[in-house]
């Protein structure tokens, strides 16, 4: 077996975190070796390494037996790495030729641009996929599936023997998978090495021949994929009991409503959406990427437009244009994207924790109350425990679960009855994970209502009272939390599409 | 670790707007002390309480102006209409005690009152209507112009029937009670805008959004904040301060000049990103334009007192906006 990459005793270190210690991979010729870890493991930061966009601290990178330091991600292309990340990186209005050789163009003569040649060359990348697919066609037309397999295509152009691929399923349906994994067996075969990275049990035994769990930074094993039972791989990923209480969902039918959504609807992402949520009641809203979860949240917000729709708040019909007046309805949403829509970034945490709250510490003149901000603040940064040198420390400098720890934190000094929560554990430590769910709890047994969008379907499961299940826009079901679901009926109705036939890929 | 832009860090205010100044401005006030150690030695005219005045005295309505745009640079926008909005500004005040002979507060008070007008109505058009700044106030600062011609007929409005009106700018208190210490009123109303505005920006909420706007306007919005109204009172402060400067211009040559005015926009940008105030928005200070003002002014008399050609000074002072920004940028790298 011929290895082609060998990381060994990696470290990376971020003010105030260690991303990874003593982390390991070690990845063969034709083989496909899944890479799997809690959220904030140090996949993602393995990989950048593994591709020069992060310097490492300390270890040893081999690739095909040689020592080598990508610096840069042309450098881990010159020596054959290809990465397809989970947020797609392509052009919408270029063709998808042109988004395959950028930067690298096929010229003729005084630097004009062969189209002709582009195009016959990435007809010759898409014929080796078996991938039937126009190669003028623009990017922004084509489904989520097509794009990524134009990434593929891309990686592939580079000569790439290495190839990682991080969620690449994330957004595919069935019929999707299936193409795609077809591709994956034929790289396999044509001697490739994948490195896969994925939080999907029943993929991983169908695609991948061996897996490196991660926890916490570190290397915890590398098992065989066929052979080792998941509940060892999950025990490896966890590293402990699974020690939280089973959710007891409480009888909540005596409380009252505090938030009814009638047929809400816009165009093709939000089509009927009707549900109703009580006092004290996680909501949680499960799906697959796209399944326009986040667009009805933001809907609720006001921060998006509503073609037709009804909101009421505590049973009063309420109009919300904007996030000021859901605000003032006590709706309070803390998004996904915390740096692009939750946070001030070069602003201090006081600043960003009074932001929709500033008038309770301004005088009738418009005077801040700097004594009381900062006494606000140094509260709610004792109560979250957020991790900060001081409450004037500007929140960009922060780790992602102090910065997430912020956006909650100017919430509950709100004090609001309804809370959106959007992704609230993305891209945070398990550590910070499990203070998120305890505020969270905290929050119901207070009598607030809270809404919790997630795409790991354990973290939905670990709160939800009950779970709304989207696909396409529509709610395709409401099921009741705790024992009585299951993955599996969840991910059922997250993938009833209606729209099946139409979206299935064309593999020759 | 970069230097903060927060005034309102602890300590009183005073100590806050020498603090940031300490740490943001450090490098434009050392420039600003080579260049007048520079021009001392270079010429013994320069370092005399008189060209000292002078110098201050042309700093006192570009001063004025960039602090205004101080303001909207930090939101993360630009304003060009500034320029002729001052202009503008001279105009209505003319209109109102040449024209009308209104009493003299009145007429100052119109042309504050016309700069909080423009500034609302550019504000409205970038908050409401979603035009870009750049594109908004392009087209102001047109519209300013030319009603500032059609208004006074293209000729000079003179105040001379207005006594007193000259002293607003000229006349000075200062000199009055300590004299042999003539500073200008202009000068006197430049320091008293600054520190007003400087004040409103690390004490209040106005300030407050200001750098918020800049630094994440979509987060503001989404943290309930009717982010909107808020920009247009920015703009209308901004137009507001704009007006000072109209009345500051028109008492310093006792006279509105309807023709005077496009050009000052871009040297009032050029103050206040000489002072390391970032055209991306949500970092900037007062203290920082003001010493940009200052930069732009010693250079321009420096080199006069030098007896370096006009055409010469237009150089330096372009090369000394780049030089200023590319020290601003390594610094922060």
């Amino acid at each position: 077996m011929d290895k082609i990459v060998e990381m060994i005793g990696i470290d990376k270190g971020f003010p105030g975190v260690q991303a990874l210690k003593d982390a390991e991979l070690e990845l063969r010729k034709g083989e496909v070796h899944a890479l799997m870890g809690e959220n904030g493991a140090g996949k993602s930061t393995l990989m950048k390494v593994l591709s020069g966009i992060y310097k490492k601290d300390a270890g040893e990178i081999l690739i095909r037996g040689k020592p080598e330091e990508p610096v840069g991600p042309r450098e881990a292309q010159a020596l054959g790495i290809g990465i397809i990340h989970q947020e797609l990186s392509l052009m919408n209005d270029l063709s998808a030729a042109q988004n395959i050789f950028i930067g690298r163009e096929p010229r003729r003569s005084l630097g004009r641009i062969d189209d002709a040649e582009m195009n016959r060359q990435a007809a010759e990348l898409f014929a080796a996929m078996h991938l039937d697919l126009d190669p003028a066609v623009l990017v922004g037309e084509l489904t989520i599936a097509k794009q990524q397999m134009i990434e593929i295509a891309k990686a592939l152009s580079f000569d790439s023997e290495i190839l990682v691929m991080d969620e690449p399923t994330a957004a595919l349906n069935d019929a999707e998978i299936a193409d795609l994994f077809v591709i994956i067996n034929d790289l396999k075969a044509k001697g490739h090495g994948i490195i896969y990275i994925s939080h999907k049990m029943d993929e991983l035994k169908r695609i991948a021949d061996r897996v490196t769990i991660m926890r916490d930074g570190q290397y915890v094993g590398t098992v065989d994929a066929k052979e080792t039972p998941v509940g060892q791989i999950i025990a490896m990923m966890v590293g402990r009991e699974v020690n939280h209480d089973p959710l007891v969902v409480p009888d909540l039918s005596e409380f009252p409503v505090a938030l009814e959504v009638r047929g809400l609807t816009r165009g093709k992402e939000i089509r009927d959406v009707s549900f109703d949520l009580r006092k004290g009641e996680v909501l949680g809203f499960a799906g697959l990427m796209g399944a326009g979860r986040t667009e009805v949240a933001r809907a609720i917000f006001g921060a998006d437009p509503l073609d037709s729709g009804e909101i009421l708040v505590a049973g009063e019909p309420t109009k919300i244009s904007t996030p000021y007046d859901a605000v003032k309805a006590g709706i309070g949403y803390l998004s996904e994207d915390r740096k692009r829509y939750g946070l001030a970034v070069t602003m201090d945490v006081a600043a960003n924790t009074v932001m929709p709250n500033l008038e309770r510490f301004t005088s009738s003149t418009g005077v801040l109350n700097v004594g009381e901000i900062d006494a606000a603040t140094s509260e709610m940064v004792d109560k979250l425990k957020i991790r900060t040198p001081s409450i004037h420390q500007e929140v960009r400098l922060l780790s992602g679960g102090n910065q997430q720890k912020i956006v909650v934190g100017k919430w509950l000094l709100r004090d609001c009855d309804i809370f959106i929560f959007d992704e609230p554990t993305r891209g945070i430590d398990v550590g910070a994970k499990a203070e998120i769910y305890k505020l969270i709890e905290d929050l119901t047994a207070r009598g607030k209502a809270v809404i919790m969008i997630s795409s790991e379907l354990p973290e939905v499961m670990r709160l939800s009272h009950r779970i709304l299940v989207m696909c396409e826009g529509r709610v395709t079901g409401i099921l009741p939390g705790g024992e009585e679901t299951n993955q599996e009926d969840i991910m059922t109705l997250a993938t009833q599409r209606e729209t099946t036939q139409q979206n299935a890929g064309n593999i020759q | 670790m970069t230097a903060s832009v927060d005034v309102k860090k602890e300590g009183g205010f005073l100590a806050g707007l020498i603090k940031s100044g300490a740490h943001q401005k450090l490098l434009a006030f050392a420039s600003l002390i080579m260049l007048l150690i520079g021009f001392s030695l270079g010429s013994p005219n320069f370092m005399q309480m008189s060209n000292m005045i002078a110098i201050l005295q042309a700093t006192s309505v570009i001063g004025v102006l960039a602090i205004g745009v101080t303001l909207i640079i930090i939101t993360g926008g630009i304003d060009l209409s500034i320029g002729t909005m001052m202009t503008f500004c001279a105009v209505i005040c003319g209109v109102f005690l040449t024209y009308w002979g209104l009493p003299l507060p009145i007429g100052v008070l119109a042309g504050i009152g016309a700069g909080a007008f423009c500034g609302f109505c550019s504000g409205t058009f970038v908050a409401k209507m979603k035009i870009p700044p750049f594109i908004a106030t392009l087209g102001m600062m047109l519209i300013l112009k030319g009603l500032s011609l059609v208004i006074s007929g293209t000729r000079p409005i003179y105040f001379n029937d207005t006594p007193g009106f000259d002293k607003i700018s000229r006349g000075s208190l200062i000199g009055d009670v300590i004299p042999g210490f003539p500073i200008p009123n202009g000068v006197l109303i430049l320091f008293l805008v600054a520190i007003g505005t400087a004040y409103v920006l690390s004490k209040t909420v106005l300030g407050r959004y200001t750098y918020a706007l800049g630094s994440n306007e979509e987060a503001v919005r989404l943290s309930g904040v009717n982010a909107d109204r808020w920009k247009i009172a920015i703009y209308t402060f901004a137009g507001s301060i704009c007006g000072v400067a109209g009345v500051l211009i028109a008492s310093r040559l006792n006279s509105a000049q309807p023709a005077l005015g496009l050009g000052y926009e871009l040297e009032a940008i050029a103050a206040v990103v000489i002072g390391g105030t970032s055209l991306a928005g949500g970092r900037g200070t007062i203290l920082g334009t003001l010493i940009g003002a200052l930069i732009m002014s010693v250079l321009t008399n420096g080199l006069r007192v030098m007896s370096v050609a006009q055409e010469w000074q237009t150089v330096a002072t372009g090369a000394i906006i780049i030089l200023a920004v590319y020290a601003d940028m390594s610094r922060k790298k």
